[in-house]
């Protein structure tokens, strides 16, 4: 962290709206205000504020509009020159009275969707603007599931905050454990053992294969294409009870600690993976061909919900949101931090930025994830998979980690007791959702659904 | 397309019904009346009331080929208004309360609220926290809870057949 003046704040602001740098988060505690900058490596940048103003990033540079209103929500702290003053994640006491943005025009009408929705997903509204059947605008109100984590992870033990940032979006549960983990070990001066980060890197590619696996057979899905839905379910659920023989949970919570991980991978879990492996090989690639040649299908996908490459670059869009749309950024690669800065990979990426670029990024990526996951196996270290993380002692450390859908930011400051004494977690989500609702324009409001999928945006990373 | 549909069909993938001692201490532990009133057939709303999605998670696989949910007369439905049960997840969050409270009361008489998930049954990791309710008995009458962090999807399977099964 480097604390800085009011000046170099802003300076540091017009080079983010230049475009010489990309936003990575902002988040305030009482009476300070931090941002996290990628330029080559990741910069925290703090300003004391003890009028409780800052000059507004979002004022110059749109990314942060919506970082600020929370900020302002969760810590009072007022962003002088904020375009937009409402607030964001705290819905008050009458939560329906929220000032959506007018639209005026001949023939228009309103659709409002949510929070609870028609599937099983999270809630969140959608406020659509249609003319016709065209949406001329998309505004979207979130919060509803905040949880108020900044708070919670104020004065947690490290054990207890691990397993909170570990429930911040349950699909990215390791990718969020591991981040956290990095973040505490940076603070602390902590080395993981070799095992336990080849481990890490093994879960981590799990998630990422049984989430792709999922959110491709959903996309179809939302094209009425269940066949594809049916057998992609399949293959997720075999990633998942891999999952649980190898590291005993689904979903693999928990088993990523701060100093290692929690569960050894037993002697059989070798075998289990590299057979999930051969199956995923074996059935998943008849699927894709499948998908790409069934023209009704394509019809949905193909130059449906455009991300133009000026908007995915401006708000350094994570993901396989970014990277359709021509934004070359992978934390694994562009941070190389451990198991991956040993092993070989190639980061998939397109320019077209429509609703199958997307689904075609996730399914390279699955290729890419499933070598991965062999050279893992085949180098695997072993020894000891956890160190004794001290409980006192203090420190500050901030860690970028690419889960399935972007990379996820962790930054923490630990007391010289030994506990949490702030803690923010940031979801590529935060920088994805707004771009939803630029690529909705001038889509149907049936195929909302499709496009939604593609970017598959988290609610509760989002809410925190 | 047509020798992938075949091909599903050569090598089905669906569990057989759980009979598990678990589903007969839930169903014991539900209202007589209640099961009576049930019968076999029940149309399910979920809803996400500040869930971290985890427990959305292994609903959607309560729909895949291996649990095939729809087979024990078990479907999720999308209106609250055709709902004979709620399945709740999450602590209930400030922000989400009025959401609850509306679409449990858009759901016609008689009904019935499953909390599913640790955070349901007790808010879970969020205790404490200033913008969470907490367990969804705070906000809706609950009348089975199914726990887990998240419940995997046998174990919703088996408190959901347990609301089904023999009175």
């Amino acid at each position: 962290m480097t604390m800085v003046g009011a000046d170099y704040w802003l300076q540091a602001t017009r080079s983010l709206a230049a475009g010489d740098a990309t936003l990575l988060g902002l988040w305030g505690e009482p009476r300070r205000v931090h941002m996290a900058v990628f330029d080559a490596g990741v910069v925290v940048l703090s300003l004391d504020c003890p009028d409780g103003c800052y000059p507004s990033v979002g004022a110059l540079h749109a990314p942060a509009i919506r970082l600020e209103r929370a900020a302002r929500d969760l810590f009072g702290l007022d962003p002088i020159g904020l375009p937009d003053r409402r607030p964001w994640l705290d819905h008050g006491a009458n939560p329906t009275a929220y000032p959506f943005l007018p639209v005026e025009g001949e023939g228009l009408h309103q659709i409002p969707v949510g929070p609870v929705h028609a599937g099983i997903i999270e809630p969140g509204h959608f406020r659509f603007t249609a003319d016709g059947e065209t949406v001329v605008r998309l505004e979207q109100r979130l919060g509803y599931v905040h949880k108020g984590i900044d708070h919670l992870m104020h004065g947690a033990t490290i054990d207890h905050a691990a397993r909170l940032a570990g429930r911040i979006s349950g699909d990215s549960t390791v990718a969020y454990a591991f981040a956290f983990a990095r973040a505490v070990e940076s603070a602390l001066g902590i080395e993981p053992p070799p095992r336990a980060v080849w481990l890490r890197g093994v879960m981590a590619e799990l998630e990422r294969i049984a989430n792709h696996l999922g959110d491709f057979g959903a996309i179809c899905n939302d094209a009425s294409f269940s066949l594809m839905l049916a057998h992609c379910g399949i293959l997720r659920e075999r990633v998942l009870r891999c999952a649980a023989a190898c590291f005993g949970h689904r979903l693999m919570m928990d088993v990523i600690v701060p100093g290692g991980v929690a569960i050894d991978l037993p002697t059989d879990g070798d075998a289990a993976i590299r057979s999930l492996i051969d199956e995923i090989r074996a059935r998943f690639p008849a699927l894709v061909e499948l998908y790409d040649k069934t023209a009704s299908l394509q019809d949905r996908t193909v130059g449906t919900g455009i991300l133009s490459a000026e908007l995915a670059r401006r708000f350094g869009a994570g993901g396989y949101v970014g990277r359709a749309s021509g934004r070359d950024f992978d934390a694994r690669r562009s941070i190389g931090y451990p198991p991956y800065d040993r092993l070989r990979f190639e980061v998939p990426v397109l320019s077209e930025g429509d609703v199958n670029a997307r689904a075609l990024i996730r399914i390279k990526e699955i290729e890419q994830s499933l070598s991965l996951l062999e050279q893992m196996l085949n180098d695997l270290p072993l020894g000891d998979m956890r160190v004794a993380v001290e409980p006192s002692g203090s420190g500050e450390g901030v860690a970028l980690v690419e889960a399935f859908r972007g990379d996820v930011l962790v930054w923490l400051r630990i007391d010289p007791a030994g506990r949490i004494d702030r803690c923010h977690l940031r979801d590529a989500s935060w920088f994805q959702w707004p771009l939803l609702e630029a690529a909705i324009e001038g889509n149907i409001v049936a195929d909302f659904p499709l496009c939604n999928k593609s970017f598959n945006c988290s609610y509760s990373g989002h809410d925190l | 397309m047509l020798q992938t549909l075949l091909q599903g069909l050569r090598s089905p993938v669906t569990e057989p019904v759980p009979h598990d001692p678990e589903i007969a201490a839930l169903a014991a532990s539900l209202d007589h009346a209640a099961r009576l009133k049930l019968g076999r057939s029940l149309s399910i709303r979920e809803v996400d009331a500040g869930s971290c999605n985890g427990c959305e998670l292994e609903i959607h696989a309560l729909n895949n080929a291996f649990y095939d949910l729809e087979r024990f007369g078990l479907r999720f439905v999308a209106s609250p208004r055709h709902a004979d049960v709620l399945l709740v997840t999450g602590p209930v969050t400030r922000n989400m309360r009025e959401g609850l409270e509306r679409t449990w009361r858009a759901t016609p008489d008689p009904k019935w609220v499953v909390a599913a998930g640790d955070c349901a049954a007790g808010c879970g990791v969020f205790a404490g926290s200033p913008a969470c309710i907490g367990a969804v008995s705070n906000v809706v009458p609950v009348d089975l809870v199914i726990s887990g962090c998240p419940p995997t999807p046998t174990q919703l399977l088996q408190g959901l057949l347990a609301l089904l099964s023999a009175r």
